[in-house]
């Protein structure tokens, strides 16, 4: 009891300091500096509270809000507990860098800010803990609708309000999805209690039906293939820290609700759910990936790569699912803990990212890749830490994504016979799939980081770039810390969604990795496989100390520091350096012309003779060109004919009525 | 618990990691040498590397006016992650204390690091050929890497595990038979190691011309002693490539219990293999032609199809 109630205690509390928020409204330095780290520190409790339950036994609640003798129920698992430490977790560091970040004069006042921010919080740890469809729906709406206000929170933009209006279309159509989805699985016995809808046992065609729906309701606010548009709209037009909470925390409640439906109140289901998502998975890993590396925009390009790593993750659920199916337990806790490692991961190193782009958008008011370069020297710190996220991102040891990547391809290599011989085909062809995704990862966080923080600035006015503030630093600081840990210290991680796969899928790795002590990681003894984050970094390191003393004791030369070289121009070519230096559509190139069939470009080349030539590509998504668009003209069609009632005139109208009641009581006269 | 570690196996992994540092730079003066030979040049001296890098170490360093930390940090950084790829692949015995601490999986990996670092150097200074050789670099190795990983998953489905140790220990043990899948992941991982160490149809380690270069536009602002340490760290690269290669599909004469008297007969087995891998590689430089960069990707994307070629047939015709 005593877990959920401090739980609880903390969504409270998240819940005054939005009304305090709203009270303060333009008070941005009461705002920033006294509710926004008061936030962050319930966030650090709430993470730790979590951390702990997820060990315990469930708890269940009841909270007397709600409809008349329709209380909603909270139960708090070791499913809700994981997904409360990515809530807390990720909420505290956003809130202390969002303390620093979020200044008046820039649109929506702080305190409107604040109050939104910190129920959007509130509601996140709403939803995994909602043990009803009520609550669910209830927090999952709150959830939607205050995140869709902070992402309008530049509303004078019209692109702005056009991106949140297309988060709000989509999140909507996914909410409908969900209902229907709860309304299947309580199979007629009108009890939308989650104890209940677990208790019913429905036929594979009804079961697979609420499984569709749920894939579609969750895929929608996910970011799966082809339900993937919104994001890269949304990412960029709401301010950073929402973007970070966005694409860190809210994208992996849609993965809490994939696996609380798919594998607690479905039961896991057939072998053939697994292998839609994971197909769906790699659909979205390879097109988030590709997409990003193509990206002008520094917070598009982190967009993109948020749909490629929601995309491994939902891979990793659908071969749990499969395997779950077959009874290969083992092999379902492996793939399972990989996708949950990278939940934790994921909102660490993209929640690093996604603030570190607003540190630079902030110092510099530029969010176009094109024009930034050089920062590392104005701003060291953002640069550093975001270089952490970076690595991280690229999948690269001994960092935390690295250990996702490294349990993910273990379960393929070690797919032992599947019954299906289909099945066994696919194995090969999914783990070259999702070693090519990763490595596309890496070239799109070097060019990331590369365009912005390296090279020479290809504006003058980023020299006088200045760094983050305290606040700021703090928040980075944190995530990067985070990384780091979570990166050496994987038999930790390993304990923590431990309970979780022996919930869901009936077995853990726990025992097996701790028969090698913390240091060694082997889920499947160390003879088939090991990796020691800590020894490599040490062994890496040993190299590095190496190097340095043969190059101390070798060298004798002095240093000199000179003007880099400039294929022998002299100085003035130096200061045409920022120009002559890749591009970010220069540096995704290469990608562009290797996956051309996935995008739909359209070039404009000048004339021959033409005085100023002007080069012009657009790419473009084909499945928002070929599935979006023709449904969107529909509807407009629809509704211009549908218009043609409305003439405007009060003598029509009137006469519309008296028709409709004539119909009616013909009806009724019946 | 860490697995006991005995005295022996310790030496041997200092054996090891010193006849890496030390014999590196040995194999590349061999490649070279052999390639001379083959195109009727007056061959360099077999110690012409390390003459290299004695030049390197004394002269004077110019640096970047406007490099950052991480300019100077990188030649460093790839030394290092190539030491431990040398300590970690298995050449002379199975029993290493470090092999636990990272596999197959992990090395890839650790050439990734090593090749990010690289490319974010190269594009700090923010010149023309730096972000030139950056993107380049990272365009091969984008597909070069899961190319690797999917020639050493053909060999991990053969042995059960992807312990680098584990795999040349039970190759090396089992009988003799014609592996098919091995054959395709043979041919790929030739056409991934060409790429990686950037030789001939790939890239030319002998030009600085800017329509073809990779690795050279890379290190063009390096000079003195970082440039030494990234010269050494491209031998030990192509050195443990090397001895990869021949342990996976050569992998006789291998020490297995890791005491001295295994080792001593390892080490001309490993000299041997050494010498006649590097002759290939020469030979395979010399009848090739380098390639435009735009086919590149194609090369690659081959062997990384031949690799899953590689797995799916081991699949079809079951283990």
């Amino acid at each position: 009891m005593i877990h959920i109630d401090g739980i609880l205690a903390i969504v409270g509390i998240w819940l005054v300091l939005a009304l305090a928020a709203l009270l303060a409204l333009r008070a941005t330095r009461l705002v920033a500096h006294w509710i926004f780290p008061a936030g962050a520190a319930l966030g650090a409790a709430m993470a730790g509270i979590a951390l702990d339950a997820a060990f315990a036994p469930p708890e269940v609640a009841q909270l007397v809000l709600g409809l008349p003798g329709l209380p909603m129920h909270l139960r708090l698992d070791a499913l809700s507990s994981f997904f409360l430490v990515v809530i807390g977790a990720g909420g505290c560091g956003i809130s202390l860098f969002s303390a620093g970040y979020f200044r008046s004069q820039e649109g929506t006042p702080p305190g409107l800010l604040g109050f939104e921010y910190h129920l959007f919080l509130a509601a996140m740890a709403m939803v995994v803990l909602a043990d009803d469809a009520y609550a669910f729906m209830v927090s999952w709406e709150s959830m939607a609708l205050s995140s869709f206000f902070l992402v309008t929170a530049n509303h004078r933009v019209a692109s702005v309000r056009q991106a949140g209006y297309l988060y709000l279309l989509i999140a909507h159509i996914g909410a409908i999805a969900l209902l229907l989805c709860f309304g299947v699985l309580q199979a007629d016995t009108g009890d939308y209690r989650f104890a209940n809808l677990r208790a019913q046992h429905l036929d594979p065609l009804w079961s697979s039906i609420a499984f569709g729906l749920a894939l579609f309701g969750f895929g929608a606010k996910a970011g799966l293939v082809p339900l993937h548009v919104w994001l890269p709209e949304a990412h960029p037009a709401a301010p950073s820290p929402v973007s970070a909470l966005m694409s860190a925390v809210m994208l992996k409640t849609a993965i809490y609700g994939l696996l609380r439906v798919c594998l607690d109140l479905l039961h896991g289901g057939l072998w053939w759910w697994g292998v839609v998502l994971l197909v769906l998975g790699l659909a979205s890993a390879l097109l988030g990936v590709v997409f990003s590396t193509v990206q002008t925009e520094m917070k598009r390009l982190l967009a993109y790569s948020s749909i490629e790593n929601i995309g491994l993750i939902t891979a990793g659920i659908g071969l749990a699912v499969t395997f779950h199916a077959y009874g290969m337990t083992s092999l379902a806790a492996l793939a399972l803990s990989a996708a949950l490692v990278h939940v934790l991961a994921h909102a660490f190193y993209k929640s690093l990212l996604f603030l570190g782009t607003g540190a630079v958008l902030h110092a510099t008011g530029e969010r176009n890749l094109g024009k930034l370069g050089g920062l590392i020297r104005s701003m060291p710190w953002v640069a550093w830490l975001v270089l952490v996220g970076a690595l991280a991102g690229a999948g690269l040891p001994p960092l935390a994504g690295f250990v996702s990547e490294w349990l993910l391809l273990q379960s393929f290599l070690f797919t032992t016979a599947l019954p299906n011989p289909f099945l066994d085909m696919l194995v090969p062809l999914v783990a070259a799939a999702v070693a090519l995704v990763t490595a596309l990862a890496g070239y799109a966080m070097v060019k990331f980081f590369g365009i912005v923080f390296l090279g020479q600035p290809r504006e003058d006015k980023l020299l006088q770039a200045k760094d983050a503030t305290g606040f700021e630093r703090l928040g980075l600081a944190w995530f990067a810390l985070g990384t780091l840990a979570m990166g050496l210290m994987p038999v930790r991680l390993i304990d923590l969604v431990d309970p979780l796969t022996r919930e869901l899928v009936g077995g853990g790795l726990a025992a097996a990795v701790h028969a090698n002590g913390w240091i060694l990681l082997a889920p499947s003894g160390v003879e088939r496989a090991s990796y020691s984050p800590v020894v490599f970094l040490a062994g890496v390191s040993a190299g590095i100390v190496l190097g340095l003393l043969i190059a101390r004791r070798l060298y004798h030369g002095a240093r000199r520091r000179a003007l880099p070289w400039a294929c022998g121009m002299g100085p003035q070519a130096v200061a045409l350096q920022g120009r002559l230096q890749d591009t970010a559509e220069g540096f995704g190139q290469p990608i562009r012309q290797i996956f051309e069939p996935f995008f739909h470009t359209t070039r404009t080349l000048p004339a021959p003779g033409d005085a100023r030539p002007y080069y012009r590509v657009v790419i473009e998504d084909r499945i928002w060109l070929g599935a979006y668009l023709p449904v969107a003209r529909l509807v407009d069609r629809v509704a211009r004919t549908v218009a043609r009632l409305q003439q405007g005139r009060i003598s029509l109208y009137l006469l519309y009525s008296f028709v409709t009641l004539m119909v009616m009581l013909l009806l009724v006269r019946r | 618990m860490m697995p006991s570690i005995s005295a022996a196996a310790v030496l041997a992994q200092l054996l090891e990691v010193a006849l890496a540092l030390a014999g590196a730079p040995l194999l590349l003066g061999w490649v070279d040498q052999c390639r001379a030979r083959l195109q009727n040049r007056r061959p360099p001296p077999l110690l012409q590397p390390y003459r290299v890098l004695r030049k390197l170490f004394q002269k004077e360093s110019v640096v970047a006016e406007s490099a950052s930390p991480l300019f100077r940090g990188a030649p460093y950084v790839k030394f290092g992650c190539m030491t431990l790829a040398c300590a970690i692949i298995p050449t002379l015995s199975t029993d290493l204390p470090l092999a636990t601490a990272a596999d197959a999986i992990a090395l890839v990996g650790l050439f990734a690091l090593a090749r990010t670092f690289l490319a974010l150097a190269a594009m700090d200074i923010g010149t023309a050929f730096g972000t030139l050789g950056a993107r380049r670099d990272m365009l091969v190795g984008f597909l070069a890497e899961p190319a690797l990983l999917m020639t050493l998953f053909c060999a991990s489905l053969i042995t059960h595990s992807t312990s680098l140790a584990n795999m040349v220990q039970t190759l090396s043990q089992r009988p003799f038979a014609l592996e098919p899948s091995l054959a395709f992941a043979g041919i790929a991982f030739t056409m991934v190691s060409l790429a990686e160490n950037t030789r001939i149809p790939v890239d030319n380690p002998a030009t600085h011309l800017e329509l073809t270069m990779i690795h050279e536009a890379l290190v063009l602002e390096y000079s003195a002693r970082h440039l030494a340490m990234l010269e050494w760290a491209a031998a030990l690269k192509l050195f443990a490539y090397s001895c990869m290669g021949l342990a996976l599909f050569f992998p006789w004469g291998i020490a297995a219990g890791g005491t001295p008297q295994d080792m001593f007969t390892a080490m001309p087995a490993l000299v041997f293999k050494l010498a006649v891998g590097g002759m290939t590689l020469a030979l395979i430089e010399t009848l090739s032609a380098k390639m435009r960069i735009f086919r590149v990707p194609e090369y690659l994307a081959t062997a990384f199809l031949l690799a899953v070629i590689g797995l799916l047939v081991h699949q079809l015709l079951g283990s």
